[in-house]
């Protein structure tokens, strides 16, 4: 009950603060740009003084150029905007004093953790949905439909992986005692995580092997990450329950 | 039933004993003064009995409920407003008062209603389609204030209350306080002796983590207020006034000797004996008296002497 009067609250704020807007649109305006970029690339070589020369050595778009591009322009952006709307979530009503306010009432801590975790990734999922439709029309109308089953699960598999920084900058935000440091720990997570999963072995263990994953699938390619998606939902698992284990012991 | 009760409260912040010792015991019904020079705990007390803060150790109770082993119940039961409240400021006054009415889980209809009632006791009615990131410091204490009442709390705990008002939003929101006397008890910390004088009827006063006193007011004012008299004269006579005062120090009758306000307060150690003499001498040092008072022993008073330099527990 606790939690959804706290969830009413984040998603009214996500929507009053035009944060739900500008996440929705990010994740549209990329999700509609990827197909027509990959597919007007050789056009933009062209445009270029000289470019006509390397023209010769760019094969013919394809979807899987598209699809390539839909997942390298919505997992950037869409990561920077995750940690960007997660990492204050907590530390700001702290510094304002509006989280002593409001957890002064029958309200528990945990619910307010949850809801701001649960908001964030209601607004990451309508903007992939919406993104991801998008990018799915202007695909199968230049390219030709990429599997829809293998589109669906490529999309919930970057929700995923938004959901795991998400959650790692929520825990950052709980930690850090203020905005600029809640920052740098959000930054730091995406730095050592991605960094991690260029790693041989260990790499097939972190979220971006997601991405990899879901683009396969949508190109009706063989393959899978189980690990990764073990590691991914234990992830988020953990930075949850630790923020909350912290969080639930901290003096407002 | 005691309404708040402390024992042995003591609190650590690394090398600060922010509270050491601190026991206190609040009447139901009661609006308890909390006074205390700044630093000297006020705020930590109010911060562990609304469950925002722990004790490092000792006991203490809001309602009879152990706020710490009964946080959520204690919760339901309270209401608090911080010195300095923040809100959500996109948010308008009644969309934050629904919001406060649906953590209590009170029903759509009373939500609406309580917040229509609450906000025209603040005084905020007409800024009801405001949003609050654009109210003045004085509109955020008393949106503090109504949102502290939403849940008809039985004790309330408010940290400062007047500290932001105007005079006009000070005075309406004492007699707010004297209104809410008969509906709940009342715990009240600030520095402004004048207010604590005017609407509490116990006062306690803490200095360094510590209980100095706590009493009903006339009490306090009976026990630790000291007799006191001033003596004015012409602005001209002043000096002559000062010089003489200054030997009256060497009375055994007389405590001490200060100038207060452009006179000469004369604090007697024997009341009798200043009654007796204190007229007399000064009528046959020739002096020209515009004014001779025995004071009322004030809160100021007691304060100074309790936590003043003079007091030692400062």
């Amino acid at each position: 009950m606790s939690l959804l009067v706290a969830l009413r609250k984040e998603l009214l704020e996500l929507s009053r603060t035009y944060r739900l807007l500008a996440v929705v649109a990010l994740l549209v305006v990329w999700g509609l740009i990827s197909p027509l970029l990959a597919k007007l690339t050789p056009e933009m070589m062209r445009l270029i003084p000289g470019g006509e020369a390397f023209l010769a050595l760019i094969p013919p778009p394809t979807i899987a150029d598209a699809v390539a591009q839909y997942v390298k322009n919505q997992s950037q952006f869409g990561v920077i905007a995750a940690l960007i709307l997660a990492m204050g979530a907590v530390v700001g009503e702290k510094e304002r004093g509006a989280a002593a306010l409001i957890l002064s009432k029958p309200l528990s801590r945990g619910a307010f953790l949850a809801a701001k975790a649960l908001a964030l990734a209601l607004a990451f999922g309508a903007g992939l949905a919406l993104g991801g439709a998008g990018a799915y029309y202007y695909t199968a109308l230049l390219f030709g439909a990429p599997s829809l089953g293998g589109w669906l699960a490529l999309n919930g598999l970057m929700w995923l992986f938004f959901a795991v920084y998400i959650a790692l900058a929520l825990l950052g935000s709980v930690v850090a005692r203020s905005q600029a440091m809640a920052g740098a720990l959000a930054f730091g997570a995406l730095i050592v995580v991605g960094g991690l999963g260029s790693v041989p072995r260990l790499g097939e263990w972190m979220p971006s092997k997601l991405l990899a994953w879901g683009s396969s699938l949508a190109l009706h390619q063989g393959g899978a990450a189980w690990p990764a998606l073990a590691a991914s939902l234990a992830l988020i698992a953990a930075a949850l329950l630790a923020a909350w284990a912290i969080f639930r012991r901290q003096e407002l | 039933m005691l309404a708040i009760e402390t024992a042995d409260l003591h609190k650590r912040y690394r090398d600060i004993h922010a509270l050491d010792g601190l026991t206190l015991s609040v009447e139901p019904g009661s609006v308890f003064g909390f006074l205390g020079p700044n630093g000297a705990g006020k705020t930590t007390t109010i911060r562990i009995l609304a469950g925002l803060a722990r004790p490092t150790s000792g006991r203490a109770t809001v309602a009879g409920l152990d706020v710490a082993a009964d946080r959520a119940q204690v919760a339901r039961r309270i209401g608090h407003l911080p010195e300095e409240p923040a809100f959500y400021t996109w948010m308008t006054p009644p969309e934050f008062l629904d919001h406060v009415g649906r953590i209590f889980r009170l029903p759509s209809a009373e939500r609406s209603a309580r917040a229509r009632e609450l906000l025209e006791l603040v005084g905020l009615a007409e800024a009801r389609k405001r949003r609050i990131g654009g109210f003045s410091r004085g509109m955020r204490q008393r949106l503090g204030l109504a949102q502290a009442l939403m849940n008809r709390p039985d004790v309330l705990f408010l940290d400062e209350p007047v500290s932001a008002l105007d005079p006009t939003g000070r005075k309406e929101v004492l007699e707010l306080i004297e209104r809410l006397r008969e509906r709940c008890t009342i715990f009240m910390s600030t520095h402004i002796l004048a207010d604590v004088e005017r609407v509490c009827d116990t006062v306690g006063i803490i200095a360094r983590g510590r209980m100095v006193a706590i009493a009903r007011q006339a009490e306090l004012l009976a026990r630790y207020a000291v007799p006191a008299f001033e003596l004015a004269c012409e602005p001209a006579e002043a000096a002559r006034l000062a010089e003489w005062a200054r030997a009256l120090e060497a009375e055994p009758w007389v405590q001490s000797v200060t100038p207060h306000n452009g006179a000469v307060r004369v604090v007697a150690r024997d009341v009798a004996a200043a009654k007796a003499r204190l007229l007399p001498a000064a009528v046959a040092a020739g002096l020209p008296l515009t004014r001779y008072e025995m004071v009322r022993p004030s809160l100021e008073d007691v304060f100074l002497r309790l936590v003043g330099p003079e007091g030692g527990a400062a």
